[in-house]
């Protein structure tokens, strides 16, 4: 388990929803997949390369669900030859996991060009995995050349405007967001006005302890804006979820783990199934990152979370496909 | 990705002829450095645009080619311009200016990829 009892934040002396004191409790740098156990509000994250601990979290947990993200069907450069076979062994760790998750969540970038055979490769190898049902959003390569008209057609049933819905599991309030649409010149990701509003709505009148769990493909924060790893009006939505006991946001985009914790709000990416990607400011660029083909799977995974009800702990573990 | 480069400028040669070696006497844009850049082609690499700026004569066809190893495009940030198609890694895309005038574009993909070519 990652995250000790004092990295909680216990008191916020700004009012603000927002304790600078928890900035960067935690930071994973480890590429690893994770199994989010929700218990009562907070996340909990727990190695799926620890089976002990994992088992324990998944016996815990009321409701455990499975993250995977930047699937990236359809590459094919050095960084990864096989993103196939990636995928399915990030299927395999799934249906390993001893209690089944309820569903996967996928953080977008599902293919790499928005070629239809690109999402209909992932669409078949997904249903091998034991969690059934699948809930997505999109990244930015899902919606290439054609403003996600495409996805919209194919995962985009019951959503609004460019994508986004919610929907409420066991007690805890999803919400699915896109922003990667409208990008503007020099900017970062963007949710837009029609989504903010959308949001407020969407949480008003909830009761302060319900769970929320938001995911999206670019992170909610500023992970490393220079390289466009950030959503520019990310603050607006988490001002309207602050008053919420525990808020969990889950994001991929970026390619390998990262957390932090801010007032209530846990931020956590996860790793992709397909390459990976340099740290912040760490090479020229943010492209596919090359390493060791035997060190590959280490830097790719997965993420679950597990939830509790009545405690106040999400549990995010991230597991790698090594 | 030499190769593609050679090819490259092999299609530019053909296509701007004479063009092609006045570019390589063109004035450098305002805070370009490099004047050995290829003054009618610009790479994308590393998430960038090189040459950043680039200055060309009415009626030049400037070619862009992708050589990072994930697909970029080319959109005008006013106007409507530009707007390539997706290119992965080696393809290209061209368009002429035919007006003079300053058209800053990026790339819709990764949007903190900026850059201009101004016609004169």
């Amino acid at each position: 388990m990652r995250r000790q009892k004092e990295n909680l934040i216990l008191h916020n002396h700004n009012h603000d929803g927002v304790d600078r004191r928890g900035f960067l409790k935690c930071m994973a740098w480890a590429g690893t997949g994770a199994l989010f156990v929700v218990k009562g509000g907070v996340l909990r994250s727990y190695s799926l390369s620890d089976p002990a601990g994992l088992a324990a979290g998944a016996r815990a947990g009321e409701l455990s669900f499975i993250q995977i993200s930047d699937s990236h069907m359809g590459f094919d450069k050095a960084a990864n030859p096989d993103v196939v076979a990636t995928l399915r062994v990030a299927v395999d760790r799934i249906n390993a996991v001893p209690t089944a998750p309820a569903f996967l969540l996928h953080t977008g970038d599902i293919s790499h060009l928005s070629k239809p055979g690109e999402f209909d490769t992932v669409d078949q190898v997904l249903k091998s995995a034991k969690a059934r049902q699948v809930f997505y959003v999109p990244g930015e390569h899902d919606v290439l050349g054609d403003d996600g008209k495409q996805y919209l057609e194919r995962y985009g049933k019951g959503t609004k405007g460019g994508g986004w819905y919610s929907f409420d599991h066991k007690g805890v309030h999803f919400i699915g967001l896109v922003n990667v649409l409208n990008l503007k010149a020099g900017g970062l990701g963007t949710l837009g006005s029609e989504q903010l509003e959308w949001l407020e709505d969407d949480v008003k009148g909830r009761s302060a302890s319900t769970p929320i769990v938001v995911f999206a493909h670019i992170p909610l924060w500023a992970v490393y804006p220079e390289w466009g790893w950030g959503t520019d009006d990310s603050a607006q939505a988490l001002a309207y979820l602050k008053r919420f006991g525990s808020v969990t946001v889950l994001n991929g985009h970026i390619h390998q783990t990262m957390q932090k914790v801010e007032g209530n709000i846990t931020f956590h990416t996860a790793t992709s199934t397909a390459f990976p990607q340099p740290r912040p400011g760490t090479a020229p660029s943010p492209g596919p990152m090359k390493v060791p083909a035997e060190q590959l799977r280490s830097l790719l995974g997965l993420t679950s979370v597990h939830y509790v009800a009545g405690k106040h702990t999400l549990a995010i573990v991230d597991s790698s496909l090594a | 990705m030499k190769k593609a480069l050679v090819s490259a400028s092999a299609a530019a040669l053909l296509v701007l002829s004479l063009g092609l070696s006045k570019a390589s006497h063109a004035k450098p844009a305002a805070g370009e450095q490099n004047g050995s850049i290829d003054q009618y082609q610009i790479k994308i690499d590393n998430f960038s645009f090189a040459p950043e700026t680039l200055t060309v004569p009415a009626g030049t066809t400037v070619t862009w080619v992708n050589q990072d190893d994930v697909p970029h495009n080319i959109v005008s940030s006013e106007g409507k311009t530009l707007k390539s198609p997706v290119m992965d890694t080696d393809e290209k895309f061209s368009y002429t200016f035919t007006k003079p005038g300053t058209y800053p574009y990026y790339c819709g993909i990764h949007p903190k990829m900026t850059a201009k070519v101004i016609v004169e």
